[in-house]
């Protein structure tokens, strides 16, 4: 029932989600961790920055993206420098512009259950021998799991919708950035490829759906026996 | 200012949001009560013996060791100090079953400078049967049992306790003053306690240092 051009699609698009994800989880943690914990010069642009791609047409963060890892870009020319890689035109390109865009959500998600640790009982663990950091590994952490686990799931949902930043990065070449969304963008244009849309409209419904209920029955188990809610 | 003897020794002040608490007093052996209404900084006196609160300036020496002094520029971290703090709300770590609360500081403890183990605790409180329990499904009383243990666990040289039974209901006050009183007589741990209901100091005191 699928192509084999379409199952192509499906698995390039969680290639690209699932690389991002993974690329943005501790860094979104980190952030969080700093924004919910910290309080430093610089806390309200950091703030702004991470979720500026919630807010502005993401044709823009594309376009910022294009600039930045463009091969006279600063980050693109260090990367040809160093590595003689680029990630113009290549699925690592749509991973980036995938993850650029699930950050505000992980890290949203992140920082409220980080916020939601309730600062005593680390201090009860201090009173019972456990430094800084042990009491980080051993309460804040598995405290704030239900979190992670929203934001991961939030970001990869995000990243399998990513669109208007991926085309206009990366642009859409079949086999390395035609995300799902993408090849229904592509197949709209092109006279009697309904049922294609249809059905990648489906396993995008599915892929979504899917996500979501993961994330939940996780939060559940993650939340089992501690009676705080969860998500 | 006490001498070595001196179980307790605090010439503490602080001013915290607009308000200065500044106490000072020695104590001998036993359970020394901090008395007065709420308010009046008693709370604030133990987290700056647990050092969970700096004081602005002054000396703290417990047992027979300075934790705090500002003079001779001597601060313990929370975790150095070997308290055994039993707080208001119990704090069991919600994503811990009871054993793993009551060994959480046990493990960190120096095995040399442990003194009592997890059976002779759970004997001890009578929390045996509580073990592999979540800290939700716990009541109040019990909670506050396993709180006690977990802290006596860490090998602590001193206890500190804040309104230890004001969450609980009469029958459970009594069950609790009666643990602290065999943790009073039977370890000889000096305990500072705090409290503004006058007939459980003046039934669980050694000293009473009145605050505010």
């Amino acid at each position: 029932m699928l192509s084999a051009e379409e199952v192509g699609i499906i698995m390039l698009s969680l290639k690209v989600s699932i690389v991002a994800v993974a690329a943005i989880l501790p860094l979104s943690f980190g952030i969080a961790w700093l924004l919910a914990r910290k309080r430093f010069p610089g806390r309200v642009l950091l703030d702004a920055l991470v979720h500026l791609p919630l807010v502005v047409p993401p044709v823009v963060t594309g376009w910022l993206l294009l600039l930045a890892f463009g091969r006279n870009g600063p980050v693109g020319a260090w990367l040809e420098s160093w590595f003689g890689a680029t990630v113009m035109f290549r699925w690592t390109g749509a991973a980036i512009a995938a993850a650029v865009m699930a950050l505000p959500l992980t890290v949203r998600a992140m920082r409220l259950s980080i916020e939601a640790v309730d600062r005593r009982l680390e201090s009860a663990a201090r009173t019972l021998g456990a430094t800084p950091f042990h009491v980080f590994r051993t309460i804040t952490l598995p405290l704030a799991v239900p979190g992670i686990v929203a934001g991961a799931v939030l970001g990869f949902a995000r990243s399998i919708g990513e669109f208007g930043a991926t085309i206009t990065f990366v642009s859409n070449i079949p086999g390395e950035t035609r995300t799902l969304p993408l090849a229904i963008y592509g197949a709209l244009q092109v006279p009697g490829a309904e049922a294609m849309v249809t059905r990648l409209s489906i396993i995008s419904v599915i892929l979504s759906l899917g996500a979501l209920i993961v994330s939940e029955l996780l939060a559940r188990r993650a939340g089992h026996g501690r009676g705080g809610h969860v998500l | 200012m006490g001498g070595a003897a001196m179980s307790f020794d605090l010439d503490i002040s602080v001013a915290l949001g607009g308000t200065r608490i500044a106490t000072t007093f020695s104590a001998g052996p036993g359970l020394t009560a901090l008395f007065g209404p709420s308010g009046a900084g008693k709370t604030t006196i133990l987290n700056m013996a647990a050092g969970l609160v700096r004081p602005d300036s002054g000396r703290i020496a417990i047992a027979g060791e300075t934790l705090f002094d500002t003079a001779a520029d001597i601060d313990r971290p929370p975790e150095a100090r070997r308290a055994g703090y039993v707080f208001q709300d119990g704090r069991l770590f919600p994503h811990r079953r009871v054993r793993a609360n009551l060994l959480y500081g046990e493990a960190l403890a120096d095995p040399a400078q442990r003194w009592i183990t997890l059976d002779e605790v759970t004997d001890f409180l009578g929390i045996a049967h509580l073990l592999d329990r979540w800290p939700r499904t716990l009541s109040g009383g019990e909670a506050q049992r396993v709180a006690i243990g977990r802290a006596l666990l860490s090998a602590p040289r001193f206890l500190l306790m804040d309104e230890p039974l004001s969450s609980l209901d009469a029958a459970r006050r009594e069950e609790i003053m009666l643990v602290i009183e065999r943790v009073r007589d039977t370890l000889g741990l000096p305990i500072l306690y705090v409290s503004h209901d006058r007939a459980e100091v003046e039934r669980l005191a050694t000293t009473i240092i009145a605050i505010g």
